[in-house]
């Protein structure tokens, strides 16, 4: 933990040097986020629901689903960059210190400019607050940290298998970004099929789609058990589980590099 | 202080396994300085790194200041320095000050300690000119000058240099090799160094030990290693005949036996 913000400050000192880049960089992530917020309101001008919710409910999804990655993102998600360190020799020097590779790893290169994306899914769940009744709030910071966490393990999982398939690092971005933009609809939108793989399979709809339907008070469009609304947690748990050890899997057979 | 039994490393490439390092087996006492020789692929590289807990070893095992390398990494680390010629652990944007500060606090170096030591490293290795330049405008024989002292500042048991003079000029090599000879005679750090400049064999190394093939092809002293090819001028020329005498033959076409095969991906 303290190793991690001492990296973490250092790195952000470091891409403070570069002032310009640093405040496009936020700006231009603000703005492409901010975007995609946008089309959200004009599919609305045409429609009165989404998958059977309203255009706050759905804010209430993107919202949730958006802050938590974006939270996972800036945190940790910079560990889908493990290929490229392992190719550029750089690991090996992480794996020199006595610190924990993944913290080295998930604060390296740590910017602020990942504060644009974060502000965007805040302003957006601010909005939507208005459909959250008082006596169900309590679910939604917990949501979020349980959102966190499974991005996390889910970067972690595709971190992981980098440590085999050097070449393939986009293979972990289809349940990242994939997932992210995933959870922020309204799963009912999406086909039975994929709605049971990311409840059973990729836990994706435990990040906010089964908390969210205990939230808003909606009985579940697929008809799944009541509990699993309460099941975030321990999907979390889980998931964190699976992707430490596959992590530490894929730690022992790191090859590095010739020479 | 370094021991290895029968230690060894397969890779698999393309399906076929390779041995990159095969049964090694020797041991370094504390304070000695010993020279790691061996041609391109020959599994210099992948001894140090399974020496330092970067890579786990397929077979047998390692001892390093009595901890098990790819187990005990953490603790390891504290106990060892470690210098890349090849790639710096310097903070590239920041000030070279900065990159020791940060090597302080991950490795809890308490605070007199540290000044104390900076201020010798600083001295001895003469970083004073640049502790407050961005490493990323140093030259390569300043930053390696930086790399040497970030690896020093924890006062570690063993010092591992894997090619620390590779670029440099006649001067920047020569003030290496003389803090590094002075580091072990004064303080008895242990130092295992790779390299393919014979020259820092020749000045530095009381011990050679020659890697061919991932086998341990010879142990012994400079002088021995002379002997080996009687009526050769230089060092370079009995290393040069030992590496092209060396079986397998030069041309090295891949085999299908895991043994013979000569490692091509690591070096």
């Amino acid at each position: 933990m303290g190793d991690y913000l001492l990296l973490a400050w250092t790195w952000a000192r470091a891409s403070a040097q570069y002032r310009a880049s640093f405040a496009v960089s936020i700006v231009s992530s603000f703005a492409i986020n901010a975007l995609d917020a946008v089309a959200i309101g004009i599919v609305f001008t045409h429609v009165t629901t989404l998958g059977g919710f309203s255009l706050r409910e759905v804010m209430f999804l993107y919202g949730t689903g958006g802050l938590s990655f974006a939270l996972a993102d800036m945190l940790f998600g910079n560990i889908e960059r493990l290929s490229q360190h392992i190719r550029a020799g750089t690991f090996d020097t992480m794996l020199i210190r006595p610190v924990s590779p993944f913290v080295q790893m998930a604060a390296d290169g740590f910017g602020a400019h990942r504060i644009g994306r974060l502000a965007q899914a805040a302003i957006v769940l601010g909005l939507s607050l208005p459909v959250v009744p008082w006596s169900r709030a309590w679910m939604v910071p917990v949501m979020i940290v349980c959102g966190v966490v499974i991005f996390t393990a889910v970067f972690t999982l595709g971190a992981a298998l980098q440590f085999v398939l050097v070449d393939a690092p986009e293979l972990a971005n289809a349940f990242t970004y994939g997932g992210v933009t995933l959870t922020q609809y309204p799963l009912s939108v999406y086909g039975d099929q994929l709605v049971r793989g990311v409840t059973y399979v990729v836990p994706l709809a435990f990040v906010n789609w089964q908390p969210a339907l205990y939230v808003l008070g909606r009985p579940d469009p697929l008809g799944l058990a009541d509990w699993l609304r309460f099941a975030s947690p321990a999907a979390a748990l889980l998931l964190s589980a699976a992707a430490a050890l596959a992590w530490r899997a894929g730690l022992r057979r790191y090859r590095s590099t010739g020479n | 202080m370094i021991e290895t039994m029968s230690l060894g490393r397969d890779f698999k490439v393309r399906g076929v396994v390779v041995a990159a390092v095969h049964d090694l087996t020797f041991r370094v006492e504390a304070g000695e300085f010993v020279g790691c020789l061996g041609p391109n692929g020959a599994g210099k590289s992948t001894t140090i790194k399974m020496l330092t807990g970067i890579l786990a070893p397929t077979r047998g095992r390692a001892l390093v200041a009595g901890l098990d390398p790819a187990r005990q990494r953490k603790a390891l680390a504290r106990r060892i320095g470690v210098v890349f010629g090849q790639r710096t652990t310097l903070w590239w944007d920041l000030p070279l000050r900065d990159s020791f500060e940060l090597v302080r606090l991950l490795y809890k170096v308490d605070r007199d300690r540290f000044r104390t030591r900076l201020a010798e490293l600083t001295e001895v290795l003469d970083l004073g000119p640049f502790l407050k330049t961005p490493v990323r405008q140093l030259s390569l024989g300043q930053r390696m000058r930086g790399d040497i002292t970030a690896a020093l500042l924890h006062d570690p048991e063993v010092l591992v240099l894997d090619e620390p003079t590779i670029g440099l000029d006649v001067v920047a090599k020569a003030e290496v090799r003389s803090f590094l000879a002075r580091l072990n005679a004064e303080r008895g750090t242990t130092v295992l160094l790779t390299t393919h400049d014979l020259g820092d064999v020749e000045r530095l190394c009381r011990r050679v030990l020659l890697i061919d093939h991932g086998r341990l092809a010879f142990d012994g002293s400079v002088a021995e290693l002379r002997a080996l090819v009687p009526g050769q001028e230089s060092i370079e020329d009995v290393v040069a005949h030992l590496y092209l005498s060396s079986t397998p033959a030069a041309p090295r076409t891949p085999r299908r036996t895991p043994d013979a095969d000569p490692p091509t991906v690591t070096a």
